[in-house]
């Protein structure tokens, strides 16, 4: 594919990047709530509609999971990992709109009573993971604001 | 006694040469022509970003960029931002905004904003207003999407949907594909009725709202044209008014690409690297459409469309000014007619736009033909205006006390009242930063000058600069920045830079989307 930079280095010298069809988003929050927390809620992935604005419901079954976006779009997602000691939960989908997309969740422990919370979106095409990846960071931030509601 | 109402039109990427009354040659627009002889004709209004989201916040919460937030396209404005037309529904005045809002990203497969969720529920936002306007009808560049015109030709005219170009490509990136006669790019031939077409929709959706009220009421409509932006798709009936191969070549093309280059190499060095194609460091701008690639003839057919459609906006204008003389209140509007920024067209062998503070982007129609019940003189001011301006304008208007929240000071009625209100310069900023690609530019205009300076980043290195003469470069030809015959005046511009600009806003707001 193409890359919009053609150039391998920056104007002075640096690199500066080479777009191709492909990109990568990382959103992250920190969250005042043990790490073990806050994975009751998002490694459970029946219930991502609960704190991700945009998904109106979803369904698992097995490895597979059905998300039915704010549009009424369903999409389809593989579940590929869901790892309850590292705290991390990935999937992969493919829709119309996207003709690949890699999500990657980790919950990583700050200390007894926070966390930090990443959200990968890698995508084909480019715009859909910064489309994906604007939806991950306003649903951190939404996660955030429910688990530390009250404080 | 009734209040004075509030038309506030506004277009999308339209050069303020365009237009008759600003020297354009090309589209007849009469009816704009007139509201600028009997009212105010501003000859340096300057929006306070070249892209769309961030200058339409401006006008809509009379904030800069850094203060309100909206720091480059695809991020959304807080639904919590103020607002003017919030201010105005406040006390008294009926609201509605018809046609292009885009205060928060298109691109939304998740229907997250409340703008793209807009149609299913109908006109009436949720809660009863968003953003201040109590009415919604909205409309985009394109026959696609959620938004209430592509919905509405989706379900009334499915068989005219096609016939529109495809903004976005298969990548959803901005579309490079050409068509016309002469194979440039967002270009195409639409079939569809006028009757059909956005910008007549929009006049139609706003009629519609000015009868549903009662002749007693105040109010505020901001009807807004997604034309002449690109796609350049007029009806096809339409576009038989200009012929192309007759449209004579803008002043800032230079036809031989030797020269063209020359200028291109002395400006910073993002303008080359475009040119070239080897850095497409925005979004708005096709990432496959090497500009250097643009042809004398490309850059006539796409002027020629680009006023088929401001010829387009002007007569639909012409429909609603009808409509509210019939309903007894031409007396008592005051009509503002302006645009988010301009557009390359074909100046120095670009189109579209991008992190390039020129005249071509920055100097944008600005119109104001106060109600006739103010006895305002018409007027010409040559001073520099911002559209941050705008919301203190209609504040004014209404004889509201502008709230403090304010950063533009009410448009002054000639050039005796800019110098007697401090009207000397106006600020424009570009932030993007896009797949590992970063440009932070500031602007200032004064003294009949224009200055720029680059922040360090990916692109540039922090010693970048342009600096031009407007009244002996008006074109922007000549860039003076290292010139040593013009550093002082450049230093003394560069302090104003630093002076003048606001806090920026903290935490930074997050990208949505690219759009």
């Amino acid at each position: 594919m193409v890359a919009c930079l053609r150039a391998p280095t920056g104007p002075y010298g640096r690199i500066v990047h080479l777009i191709t069809h492909r990109a990568s988003v990382r959103r992250e929050v920190q969250i005042r709530r043990s790490a073990g927390a806050v994975w009751e809620l998002v490694g459970d992935p029946a219930r991502i509609h609960e704190w991700f604005p945009g998904i109106g419901s979803c369904s698992v079954d097995g490895d597979e999971r059905v998300v039915t976006l704010g549009s009424g779009q369903a999409v389809t997602e593989k579940i590929i990992t869901l790892d309850p000691l590292q705290r991390r939960f990935q999937y992969v989908m493919n829709f119309p709109l996207c003709r690949e997309h890699l999500g990657t969740l980790d919950v990583i422990e700050l200390d007894e009573q926070s966390c930090l919370v990443v959200y990968g979106t890698d995508a084909d095409p480019a715009t859909m993971a910064l489309t994906i990846g604007g939806a991950t960071g306003a649903a951190l931030e939404n996660l955030r604001d429910m688990l530390e509601g009250g404080d | 006694m009734a209040r004075r109402k509030i038309l506030f039109i506004t277009t999308d990427q339209q050069r303020y040469d365009t237009l008759g009354c600003n020297g354009g040659t090309l589209a007849r627009t009469p009816v704009v022509d007139r509201l600028a002889a009997e009212g105010i004709r501003y000859e340096r209004a300057h929006p306070q970003s070249v892209v769309c989201m961030p200058s339409r916040a401006t006008m809509l919460t009379g904030q800069y960029p850094a203060t309100h937030g909206v720091w480059m396209n695809g991020v959304p404005l807080p639904l919590d931002a103020p607002s003017v037309a919030e201010v105005l529904r406040l006390d008294g005045y009926r609201t509605a905004l018809v046609g292009k809002a885009h205060f928060e990203p298109l691109l939304d497969p998740f229907l997250r904003f409340a703008e793209n969720a807009q149609s299913r529920v109908g006109t009436t936002p949720p809660g009863g207003s968003h953003r201040g306007f109590e009415h919604l009808e909205l409309a985009g560049h394109g026959s696609l999407g959620p938004l209430h015109y592509p919905q509405w030709l989706a379900r009334e005219h499915p068989e005219v949907v096609a016939g529109f170009y495809r903004v976005l490509d298969s990548s959803m990136r901005v579309n490079g594909q050409g068509g016309g006669d002469t194979d440039a790019p967002q270009v195409k031939v639409n079939p569809i009725d006028r009757d059909l077409y956005h910008t007549d929709w929009v006049a139609d959706r706003t009629i519609g709202w000015l009868d549903s009220l009662g002749a007693d009421e105040d109010w505020f409509c901001w009807m807004s044209f997604p034309d002449p932006h690109h796609p350049w798709d007029p009806p096809q009936s339409e576009v038989s008014r200009i012929d192309w191969r007759e449209v004579p070549l803008p002043a800032g093309y230079t036809e031989d690409a030797s020269e063209r280059e020359r200028v291109i190499d002395d400006k910073p060095r993002h303008w080359r690297l475009w040119y070239d194609g080897s850095l497409v460091s925005n979004y708005e701008a096709p990432a496959s459409w090497v500009p250097a690639t643009l042809t004398a003839a490309q850059v006539r057919e796409v002027n020629a469309l680009n006023a088929v459609e401001c010829e387009l906006i002007d007569e639909a204008l012409g429909r609603v000014l009808a409509r509210i003389a019939e309903r007894g209140w031409a007396d008592d509007v005051d009509i503002v007619f302006t645009s988010d920024h301009g557009e390359l067209q074909g100046d120095f062998g670009f189109l579209f736009k991008g992190p390039y503070h020129v005249d071509s982007l920055m100097r944008v129609p600005l119109i104001w033909r106060p109600a006739q019940t103010s006895g305002v003189t018409p007027s010409v001011v040559t001073r520099p205006v911002g559209l941050v301006d705008l919301a203190p304008t209609f504040c004014s208007i209404a004889g509201i006390e502008p709230p403090s929240w304010l950063q533009g000071t009410r448009l002054p009625s000639d050039d005796l009242d800019a110098d007697s209100r401090g009207f000397d310069s106006v600020f424009t900023d570009w932030d993007s930063e896009l797949f590992g690609v970063d440009v932070h530019v500031r602007t200032v205009v004064r003294d009949d000058m224009l200055c720029t300076a680059y922040l360090a980043g990916t692109v540039h290195d922090g010693t970048e600069g342009e600096l031009y003469s407007l009244t002996d470069d008006p074109t922007q030809m000549v860039n003076r920045w290292d010139d040593p015959a013009w550093r002082a005046r450049r230093d003394d511009l560069i302090g104003d830079l630093a002076d003048h600009r606001p806090e920026p806003r903290k935490p930074r707001l997050s990208l949505g989307a690219p759009v």
